[in-house]
């Protein structure tokens, strides 16, 4: 229930001491949440202590959107919205919190969603993103949400460019518990990802999780790379990758636009993950996004700990982003 | 992808082509369209509006220089606040310190603190000759530690043993010592990122401080940070005091508006940018590289540059003859610190002789003080027309009518006489050497002083 993944109810069951863990973990998230969102929520406090829905007071609304990183023209259509239904009515402070929440709510609904791991097997996850915005981190979390389901899972080091990117890893698998190929310092990591699912295919692997190299979507030739990685595993398995994750860092403003175009025009991307969530940045970039490119949201990092992986909500997501209890 | 900034503005001017000052309600439809500018290019907010505030109050009355329009006058306007807030040139490094330096590095997760240390490592060692050290401070995230080892190999420097387990603050202390036991001039401090709202960690990069005292402390940020630059900035300043800016990522293409953010909030300079991930991406911060991106004005600001130049042609070249005459009285010098001032730099005359663009940039960046020029206009504006015409006349007793006339002392008429004394002989040397001769005698230093600069 609280993993990022669909499980089976047998799986459930299994889980352990779950009371203990998931107030553990709600308590984290929420934390982080609301500490992300003070400062949105204090804003629509301050405004909102005159009754009437009037100009300013959207306006003044907007400017919070905006500060979320919601983007000019989200922003203005969410609060155009607003006007529609409810200018000049009297609205209280909650009222106007819930009215906002349920207008991102709906956005967000239609990309909530949670990746199948059982649609294939071995399923092969490739992770894809700029330089830093977490790939490596949010594969070690999942990882050790998938072994714990019981899941047989390899991981490979495909990035073999950045320094210690093999050992970064090799730490993660064994926080883990799963299996780590590597290559050599500077190999092709196309051959790699093709010798992984050789192996997977061997030895009954449940789960091959790609970590790559992180690159910025404007660089040509690393993005063929990652094309090339792409192409040759399809040699092996032709319906593979079976989800390609583009990782978003929730400090990044609108480039992040830039990043999500250009990665799913050159790599399919089939779902988006969202971390730092735990920082200050509030991550509005993704209301946006959800808005014009209507990709699923499949997790939310929220901490550098293991644990620190939820599934997206999207009521929750809007309703802490707004402040409402 | 986006319409660049100067092709908007010029558009929203077409229609006012040819009036003379600009109005309270064009500068209005120009900073709707800044706003919104600013914004996609990931400027915060609060910052965002001072900026606009800046552009109105120098905008609104200005007159319109014949041959341009009021649009592209408007983007004039807009890229010189840009670059003022910016910093108009590169804040050096403070290395004036006992060896070993400590500089430390601070910043978010990823933001690429660890390469910036190994590329300023490196430019450190190969640039300004320094014997460099490395010391990794991030015990969090796995094989950090290990990663700055690697970088330190690849810039040939020197690296901070590893002992498992070691506290930050710890950690900290060895490196120093070390460094300064190994003769080494500065010792680079490597952290854990951090969230600006993790109180628990920003109290520890706080304790690493103190314990380090570092001559430089450098928050590094990514490119493609949004509106949470200015939390950023600010509690990172707060917490340990930055002292400039390291700005990562900029041979993506995220157009930088942190870069602003984060000037504006702390004051602090932006130091370097990285612009790859290889140790040589490093590259010394220079306004226009930043501006242009956050705010694509395309053509149009070298285009109005050129029509105020020409405007200023005219009476620079009647000047520069004079000069090369070796005629310059004060009158002359008055006029060129009044342009110095206009245009913020010295590219006045000098700039309208032949060769003389290396001496214009260095006297750009020699970073005149206002202060010190409006105090010298004071002092030519107390002198009697006669005084000005021919300075051999200023003896004790004018100089001391002068001082007081000018809320100066005589200490400082002395100064500029003597610059003035200085720029008439360099001018008649100019004379006698012809320019390219006259060139290679020059030297930055001299111009400083030319320029009044401490
Ligand atoms: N606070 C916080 N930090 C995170 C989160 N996810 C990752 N990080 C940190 O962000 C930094 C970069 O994470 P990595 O997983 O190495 O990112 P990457 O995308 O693999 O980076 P490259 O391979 O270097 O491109 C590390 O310091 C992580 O601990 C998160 O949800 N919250
Ligand atoms: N393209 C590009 N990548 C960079 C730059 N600086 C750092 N990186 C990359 O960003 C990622 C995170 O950098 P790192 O130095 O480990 O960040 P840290 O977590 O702040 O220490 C790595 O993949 C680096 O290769 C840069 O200027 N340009
Ligand atoms: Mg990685
Ligand atoms: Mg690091």
């Amino acid at each position: 229930m609280f993993g990022f993944f669909k499980k089976k109810e047998t799986d459930k069951a299994e889980a352990q001491p779950e009371q203990e863990v998931k107030q553990g973990l709600w308590e984290k998230l929420k934390g982080g949440l609301s500490k992300s969102t003070t400062q949105l929520s204090d804003g629509i406090t301050g405004i909102f202590t005159k009754k009437k829905l009037d100009d300013e007071t959207l306006d003044a609304l907007e400017e919070l959107l905006i500060k979320a990183d919601m983007g000019v023209a989200t922003a203005q259509k969410l609060t155009a919205q607003l006007r529609k239904t409810r200018f000049g009515k009297d609205i209280t402070d909650h009222e106007i919190r819930e009215a906002l929440a349920d207008e991102i709510t709906a956005v967000l609904n239609p990309v909530a969603s949670v990746l199948d791991f059982e649609s294939a097997k071995p399923f092969v996850l490739l992770m894809v993103g700029v330089n830093g915005v977490g790939k490596t981190t949010t594969m070690g979390k999942m990882a050790k949400q998938l072994t714990q389901a019981n899941k047989k899972v390899l991981m490979v080091a495909a990035d073999t460019f950045r320094a210690a990117a093999v050992s970064q890893l090799e730490v993660w698998a064994e926080r883990a518990n799963c299996e780590l190929l590597t290559g050599a310092e500077n190999a092709d990591p196309a051959s790699l990802a093709y010798k992984a699912l050789e192996q997977a295919k061997a030895n009954g692997t449940d789960v091959v999780m790609i970590d790559t190299a992180g690159r910025l979507q404007n660089k040509a030739g690393l993005m063929a790379e990652l094309q090339k990685i792409i192409r040759v595993m399809q040699k092996m398995d032709e319906s593979a990758p079976h989800a390609t994750l583009l990782v978003l860092d929730a400090t990044t403003g609108q480039n992040a636009h830039a990043q999500v175009d250009v990665f799913k025009s050159l790599t399919a991307v089939s779902g988006l993950v969202l971390t730092k969530l735990d920082g200050s940045a509030r991550g509005g970039v993704l209301v946006a996004l959800a808005d014009v490119f209507k990709l699923p949201v499949v997790a939310i990092g929220i901490g550098e700990g293991i644990d620190d992986l939820r599934p997206f909500a999207a009521d929750a997501f809007a309703k802490a982003l707004c402040g409402v209890e | 992808m986006f319409e660049s900034l100067g092709n908007k503005l010029t558009g929203i001017f077409d229609r006012l082509r040819g009036r003379g000052a600009l109005t309270e309600s064009d500068v209005d439809a120009a900073c709707r369209e800044i706003r919104i500018a600013l914004l996609e290019a990931d400027v915060a907010l609060a910052v965002a509006k001072d900026f606009i505030a800046k552009v109105r109050e120098r905008a609104v009355g200005q007159e319109v220089i014949a041959s341009v329009t009021p649009g592209q006058q408007v983007v004039k306007i807009v890229h010189d606040v840009l670059v003022e807030t910016l910093g108009a040139s590169a804040t050096p490094l403070s290395l004036a310190h006992n060896p070993p330096v400590p500089v430390l590095m601070v910043g978010l997760q990823g933001s690429g603190k660890t390469t910036s240390s190994g590329k300023l490592a490196k430019r450190l060692k190969e640039v300004e000759r320094k014997k460099v050290m490395l010391a990794s401070l991030d015990t969090r995230r796995p094989a950090a530690q290990e990663q700055l080892a690697i970088l330190a190999k690849l810039a040939d420097v020197g690296s901070l043993p590893i002992i498992a387990g070691e506290a930050p603050t710890a950690i900290a202390q060895r490196a120093i010592e070390v460094a300064a036991r190994e003769g080494y001039d500065v010792i680079i401090l490597d952290t854990a990122g951090r969230t600006a709202i993790d109180e628990e960690l920003m109290a520890e990069v706080k304790a690493v401080r103190e314990i380090a005292k570092p001559a430089e402390t450098l928050l590094v940020v990514d490119a493609m940070t949004g509106q949470d630059a200015l939390n950023v900035a600010e509690k990172f300043h707060a917490a340990v005091s930055i002292t400039g800016i390291i700005m990562t990522r900029l041979d993506g293409d995220a157009r930088g508006g942190a870069a602003l953010s984060m000037r504006a909030v702390t004051g602090q300079p932006i130091k370097f940018f990285g612009s790859g991930e290889k140790l040589d991406a490093f590259e010394v911060y220079h306004p226009d590289r930043i501006a242009g991106r956050i705010l694509d004005m395309g053509d149009v600001v070298s285009l109005v540059e050129k029509a105020a130049a020409e405007i200023d042609m005219a009476s620079a070249e009647k000047m520069a003859a004079k000069m090369q005459k070796g005629q310059f009285d004060f009158d002359d010098l008055a006029d060129q610190l009044r342009q110095i001032r206009k245009m913020g730099g010295f590219s006045g005359i000098m700039g309208m002789m032949p060769g003389v663009s290396k001496i214009k940039n260095a006297m750009n960046e020699a970073k005149i003080d206002e202060r010190v020029i409006k105090r010298q206009e004071a002092i030519i504006g107390s002198m009697t027309k006669e005084e000005r015409q021919n300075p051999d006349l200023l003896n004790a007793s004018r100089k001391r009518r002068i001082a007081k006339g000018s809320g100066t002392d005589v200490a400082m008429i002395n100064q500029l006489v003597k610059q003035y004394l200085q720029m008439r002989d360099m001018m008649k040397q100019m004379k006698r050497m012809g320019n390219k001769n006259f060139m290679r005698s020059m030297n930055a230093g001299g111009l400083e002083n030319l320029l009044g600069k401490r």
